[in-house]
């Protein structure tokens, strides 16, 4: 477990993730699908979509904390050996109660490394990140941004092979949402896959590669971003994005 | 964590540091224990015998008890036919007499049952149950509680039937004086537990000496055929020590106030 | 009234004296207490959090009998560790009866379920917020409890503390078990019995005194070495 910290050896790639007719249910009332989808093997992909759609759904049902009622969630690999491997940064951040640099190493001690390189490596990403000030601060006393940024390094240290983040910038100002953006694409050139939900269409544009949109609980429209920028195939996906309201 | 890590340690230390060579169990009453005789007893035996007697200190009921179930290695009681009754049914090794003391009765300086003047125990109990004052009993089936039924039953007064002025504590006799004490009631208590009771307030000594009165103490080794593992050799060698010179002139000699409260009556074997 | 002056008076004496008597029986107070409340947290506080992260058919009802135990009589509770204990009893060949061992059996049984049930409330709260980041990560089961106890600690301190309290204070179970011998396992509490029980309200006070005194100065001690009450630590 500790070896695949350091390098990634030579093994199966968990990806391309598929959902085939998956459908998530809240006290037997459908919530999200039947959702049929592939996440390929590279690629910044945007899932959008008005409130209450199913995004946040969507995506916990991908990483599997919400439960599949019918139909199937698969990886490339058996499930098992797929939950270690992926990592998710919540809308609102959990914020464990301990220092910033053990709760970034947190992860790391999960999977078995000692206490003292944990520590380490935590230090490393918290200064990468912009969080090398406050590495002693208790973690739930940081602002907005810092908290969203220690979701980052807390779920990048780990070197997952996806990541899901569910709007990670919704609270943040313009110039924490450019910072986290900037962390995003260079997880994206080491090779992370990334899931993302937002609203924020100046996000979408600058960071997809594809884009999901979902609409009432179901996948409405998906392809390739700048086809769906520029000519999106559903009147509901053409309205959402000139921001006129999808009833 | 480290305060937990000493916890731990602790806990250890805790078990390991409880056995002891020399040392027995002796399950003795309250009146006995609230002398302040045992204190004196004691360090003699230590310093004699190198035994150290712990003492638990119950009623004579529990006494018995503990005698019975084998958890201690001797009683030192006072309640005759309870312990002829141990003995006969196999739980005591045999019963030895050691020494007596006495019961008297105690009630507000006032005495409005006038019981100073009475010519016996049971006449000052009737004078008590004919003016309706009121009276506290132990109430727990110890000695001293036995020996006040025995009394009233003496004196022919039924107590069940007299709820208004008769009342059961149901705790030992310190207790039982205390509530005596807040009640402004009589009681009776040993002489010894009296003298050295230190809440006395309005009460006062007002009747004794009546032969019924005499509390004898008697020392009760356990059976060791029941009880394999209670410690015959130190049980043996205290019963020698209680019933020799030196605890006789201890046990004469031991006052409160410039009263005599027990008087040695061993005999030698 | 006077008897509350002569108390503090005595109690004062036999603080400034250091009393040997006092030292051995604060002593054996503490030991007895501190060493059933660790063992009373070794069960308790893994059992409040397993009960948390484990969903299984029978939770609720046993965290209902938790609560119910909470407040198990302690007079009781000696009667049956007692019976057990004795020699005439299943485990009567130990020869653990009236002795600090009995003493810390009976308050081990007292205090966990205190301690499993605070705990199980405290961590409840923590898992409601720490629940979906601690399942994304993967952590297992005893991951997942070790997580919680350890950033519960503060407030799991507290649960042992009441447990503390409660035992430090307890009469009823120990005098059954320990049979209050001198020198042996005469606690503050079956000491202060003793000297009610022959008027010495005075010197009862005074052990009563010291005792709160005890009680107050273990918590502030412990508060202190553990650092709580100041946010820059954590």
């Amino acid at each position: 477990m500790v070896g695949s910290l350091d390098s990634h050896p030579p093994q199966a790639s968990i990806l391309p993730l598929r959902l085939t007719g998956a459908c998530a249910r809240v006290r037997g009332k459908p919530l999200v699908g039947p959702v049929d989808l592939t996440i390929g093997a590279e690629g910044l992909t945007i899932v959008m979509g008005p409130n209450g759609s199913g995004k946040t759904t969507l995506l916990r049902m991908m990483h599997g904390l919400q439960r599949v009622a019918e139909g199937e969630v698969c990886w490339n690999i058996p499930k098992r050996q797929a939950l270690g491997r992926q990592a998710y940064v919540f809308q609102t951040p959990i914020m464990m109660r301990r220092r910033v640099m053990d709760s970034i190493a947190f992860p790391l001690i999960l999977r078995g490394m000692g206490k003292m390189r944990a520590r380490a490596r935590a230090s490393e990403w918290a200064q990468k990140i912009g969080l090398g000030d406050a590495l002693s601060r208790p973690a739930p006393f940081l602002s907005g941004g810092e908290k969203q940024k220690l979701s980052l390094a807390r779920a990048l240290i780990f070197k997952p092979d996806i990541l899901f983040l569910d709007e990670p910038c919704a609270n943040l100002d313009g110039r924490a949402t450019r910072e986290i953006e900037a962390i995003l694409l260079e997880a994206k050139a080491g090779g992370t896959r990334l899931v993302m939900a937002t609203h924020d269409m100046g996000q979408a544009r600058r960071l997809a590669s594809d884009v999901v949109f979902m609409y009432g609980g179901k996948v409405h429209e998906k392809g390739p971003a700048e086809g769906f920028f520029k000519g999106p195939e559903t009147r509901e996906a053409a309205m959402f994005i000139k921001g006129e309201i999808v009833e | 964590m480290k305060i937990l890590n000493r916890l731990i340690m602790m806990a250890f230390l805790s078990i390991g540091g409880m056995a002891q060579a020399q040392e027995m169990r002796l399950a003795v009453t309250t009146s006995f224990h609230n002398s302040g005789l045992s204190d004196v007893l004691l360090p003699q035996i230590k310093a004699d015998l190198g035994i150290e007697v712990q003492l638990l200190v119950v009623g004579t009921g529990q006494a018995l008890k503990l005698g019975e179930a084998g958890d201690v290695d001797a009683i030192l009681v006072h309640s005759r036919a309870a312990e002829e009754a141990f003995v006969a049914a196999g739980f005591g090794a045999h019963r030895r007499e050691i020494m007596f003391n006495d019961f008297v009765l105690i009630g507000p300086d006032a005495d409005p049952a006038e019981i100073r003047v009475a010519a016996s125990a049971s006449r000052a109990l009737q004078m008590i149950a004919d003016t309706e004052n009121l009276f506290v009993s132990r109430g727990d089936e110890s000695g001293t509680h036995k020996m006040e039924r025995g009394l009233w039953q003496a004196a022919g007064v039924d107590t069940v039937a007299a709820d208004t002025w008769y009342r059961e504590a149901g705790s030992g006799m310190g207790a039982t004086l205390n509530t005596a004490s807040g009640m402004n009631a009589y009681v009776l208590a040993d002489r010894a537990s009296w003298l050295n009771f230190g809440n006395k307030g309005d009460l006062a000594l007002l009747f004794a000496g009546d032969p019924v009165l005499f509390n004898q103490y008697a020392f009760l080794p356990i059976n060791p055929a029941l009880h394999p593992h209670v410690k015959v050799d130190l049980v043996a060698a205290l019963e020698d020590w209680l019933t020799s010179d030196a605890a006789a002139e201890l046990i004469n000699g031991y006052k409160i106030n410039g009263e005599t409260l027990f008087t040695f009556n061993a005999t030698p074997q | 009234m006077n008897e509350l002056a002569q108390g503090l008076l005595d109690a004062w004496k036999l603080i400034f004296t250091l009393d040997r008597d006092l030292l051995e029986i604060v002593g054996l107070s503490l030991r007895v207490t501190l060493t059933a409340v660790a063992i009373a947290s070794l069960i308790g506080l893994p059992l409040g959090a397993w009960l948390v992260v484990n969903r299984f058919r029978y939770r609720r009802a046993t965290i209902a009998v938790l609560n119910a135990l909470m407040g198990l009589p302690p007079v009781v509770v000696g009667l049956v560790v007692y019976l057990l204990l004795s020699r005439s009893g299943p485990f009567g060949v130990f020869g653990l009866l009236f002795t600090p061992a009995a003493m810390i059996i009976a308050q081990v049984i007292i205090i966990t379920p205190m301690i499993a049930s605070i705990s199980h409330q405290v961590i409840r709260d923590l898992w409601a917020d720490y629940h979906d980041l601690l399942l994304s990560l993967n952590a297992s089961r005893w991951q997942r409890i070790k997580a919680l106890l350890w950033d519960g600690r503060r407030a799991l301190l507290t649960a042992m503390l009441a447990g503390f309290g409660r035992g430090i204070g307890e009469v009823g179970a120990i005098m059954i078990v320990g049979g209050n011998i001198d020198h042996n396992t005469r606690v503050l509490t079956t000491a202060i019995s003793l000297e009610t029980g022959k008027g010495n309200f005075a010197f009862a006070i005074g052990l009563g005194l010291v005792l709160i005194a005890l009680a107050v100065s273990v918590n502030l001690i412990i508060h202190s070495l553990s650092k709580t009450e100041r946010a820059s630590n954590w």
